[in-house]
């Protein structure tokens, strides 16, 4: 097992009744690193997620979480990962504090730290003091009940309960979902500030631009088996453009002379003119030593974009050809 | 666990259903001490047993007696304490959570079960005492020191037949996903073993040995057979210890007796070992047939996929 995983699967298989639903996945996860998993529905992200947290037993194969077995050892393996369920649910007849509390309890947090912590993660959510308060009197205030919160409070009550015993892996099953647009900002500003507190970061989604917006890496299932792996912008390439970067630079008429220096260029591969635009491909980020020789050759330096693969683009492309 | 415990049984004491509960069992006190008011002047007790016949006496017609009424109730408190347990929290969302905490699963269920127990022991203990309480003030005569040890024993009893039927709840809640599916079977085989198993027994003794044109002898062996047949349900357990321990003037032996025999009977109190000794293998029964409910709903939920849905 090497050390800079914090999740590793090998031939982790999940049958029901005989119908696969996850198939031999190998999955990958280094540490500290946001990894979205994604797919259609019914693909298996759930329920490898429930896998990976022993909450159901793999048929076949192994799932280890910072080392840990999850079937062999839950109790490590839940004392590091914190898991927001798709579906998250609170004692409705208690306020936000005390279900916070209980899972810190749960969690073994010293009696004097709790009441602490609770505040800390409340506040990292946004859940402000007016929206945990009961709307009474200014005379008697008392705390809501969560049965008497919105769908979107509870969800991110879920995310503060998620982060109060400090895991070293979080795992969120579609986080965003029932969030307005300022919640959803703030909860992925929070995930993508996580790796930079040492916390390793799963997260399922359908929300493409969300994903892509923090997520290092993704893995997209479909069927119970990883269909890609990997960077988003290794991926775009791959999947658009046979691996190689696409740049393009707008400048004024553009000569022979100026396509025979640019194709002089190391790494460059095949040059294309369209009217005032040059369509140049290569093999990495030339924008620099492009930029250049355009300015030297006296030719005005416009407009000068590379090609962003959205994931959109790779998800799409994917199920179209499937 | 202990986290678990406190909780669930500040949840148990701040619950409407406790407060119903608890309202149910005051007024099952309330009218069997009343329909032994009625009964007990009519009644010849023998010396030393003057107090247990607060508990004993037939009462009225339609209230039926005091143990009668408790041994009625006592599975539906057991029964209400338990058969949400596990599926309620399955159905909110919140089993998941939990159960995603680094504790091990059968605290959850042990969790639930001690506070079930400490809940149901209240119950029950409030109502033995609020009894005896009135009863003395009510006849005026002080308990013996024997019939305080048959009191406590009868206490002892009657938490376990509830915590049977609570573990029978709890175990039904592991394994249906529903709610009301939990409820209503355990509710139906409180149902069967109340009332049906006497009809079923009769059925099945007269099947093998009718009654037809019965010797003396066929007709006793035809209801020994029905009362082990009857022995297999939990409150004719209940009921057939309860007897030995409170009224052990006409038990004598709980087996068959013809008339013949009764009118031979010599009232003869059973010594205080005795009467141990005859409820014995009962006492033993229950607690084994709540462990084995304990023990299924553990190995069920064990293995149990704990999805959010
Ligand atoms: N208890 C079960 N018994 C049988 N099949 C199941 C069970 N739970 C899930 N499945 C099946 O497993 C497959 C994968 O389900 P899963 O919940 O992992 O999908 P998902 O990728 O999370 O989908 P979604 O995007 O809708 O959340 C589905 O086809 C589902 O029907
Ligand atoms: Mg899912």
């Amino acid at each position: 097992m090497s050390e800079e995983f914090a999740i590793e699967t090998e031939g982790l298989t999940k049958r029901y009744d005989g119908v696969t639903v996850v198939d031999h996945l190998n999955l990958h996860v280094k540490d500290n690193e946001v990894f979205g998993l994604l797919g259609p529905n019914g693909a298996g992200k759930t329920t490898t997620i429930l896998m990976l947290l022993g909450l159901t037993e793999p048929s076949e194969g192994t799932a280890r979480v910072c080392g840990y077995n999850p079937t062999r050892e839950p109790i490590q393996v839940k004392r590091l990962i914190g898991y927001l369920p798709e579906k998250v649910g609170f004692y409705e007849n208690l306020t936000a504090r005390e279900n916070l509390k209980f899972i810190a309890e749960l969690n073994g947090v010293a009696y004097g730290e709790i009441g602490r912590r609770v505040d800390e993660v409340l506040e990292m959510v946004g859940l402000t003091e007016a929206e945990v308060m009961e709307n009474a009197s200014a005379a008697r205030q008392r705390e809501k009940t969560v049965g008497k919160y919105s769908r979107g409070m509870k969800q991110r009550l879920g995310i503060a309960d998620v982060l109060i015993k400090k895991p070293k892996v979080v795992v969120l099953d579609e986080p965003t979902s029932g969030l307005d647009p300022k919640g959803i900002n703030q909860l992925l500003d929070l995930i993508a500030e996580l790796p930079g507190m040492g916390t390793t970061v799963v997260l399922s989604s359908h929300q493409l631009y969300q994903v892509q917006r923090v997520c290092h890496n993704i893995g997209i299932l479909s069927k119970g088996k990883m269909v890609i792996e990997g960077s988003i912008d290794q991926l775009g390439r791959e999947a658009m453009a046979g691996g190689r970067f696409s740049i393009e630079v707008e400048t004024v008429e553009p000569n022979e002379a100026l396509i025979k220096t640019v194709q002089t260029i190391k790494g460059v591969g095949d040059v294309q003119v369209e009217e005032n635009r040059l369509l140049i491909s290569t093999d990495t980020d030339l924008r620099a030593e492009i930029s250049k020789a355009v300015v030297q050759m006296d030719f005005p330096l416009i407009q000068m974009k590379i090609q962003e693969f959205s994931l959109d683009d790779i998800y799409m492309k994917y199920f179209k050809e499937n | 666990m202990t986290a678990i415990l406190r909780k669930e049984l500040a949840d148990y004491f701040t619950s409407i259903r406790f407060i119903i509960l608890f309202a149910m069992m005051l007024g099952v006190s309330a009218v069997g001490l009343w329909a032994a008011s009625q009964g007990i002047r009519n009644t010849n007790l023998p010396e030393g047993f003057i107090f247990l016949g607060l508990f004993t006496t037939p009462g009225i017609p339609l209230f039926g007696s005091l143990p009668v009424l408790i041994a009625l109730i006592v599975p539906l408190i057991g029964i209400a304490l338990g058969f949400d347990a596990i599926n309620s929290e399955r159905t909110g969302g919140t089993l998941s959570r939990v159960l995603s905490q680094p504790i091990y699963r059968d605290s959850v269920i042990n969790g639930k079960f001690l506070a079930g127990i400490v809940t149901l022991s209240i119950m029950v203990g409030t109502m033995i005492l609020l009894i005896s309480g009135y009863g003395l003030r009510m006849i005026g005569v002080p308990p013996t020191a024997e019939e305080i040890i048959r009191l406590f024993m009868y206490l002892v009893l009657t938490i376990i037949y509830g915590a049977f039927w609570m573990a029978l709840a709890i175990l039904f809640s592991v394994v249906l996903r529903r709610i009301a599916s939990s409820l209503l079977i355990s509710l139906g085989i409180w149902l069967f073993f109340s009332i049906f198993i006497l009809l079923v027994a009769q059925a099945i003794a007269n099947a093998f040995i009718p009654t037809v044109d019965a010797t003396q002898a066929e007709l006793v062996r035809n209801g020994e057979l029905a009362q082990m047949i009857t022995r297999t349900s939990p409150i004719v357990l209940y009921q057939e210890a309860t007897r030995g321990l409170l009224t052990p003037v006409v038990v004598g032996s709980l087996g068959m007796l013809t008339m013949s025999q009764v009118a031979y009977m010599i009232p003869n109190p059973l010594s205080l070992g005795q009467s141990i000794l005859l409820i014995w293998p009962h006492l033993t029964s229950l607690i084994s047939l709540s462990l084995i409910c304990f023990a299924a709903s553990y190995v069920v939920f064990m293995r149990q996929e704990i999805r959010a849905t």
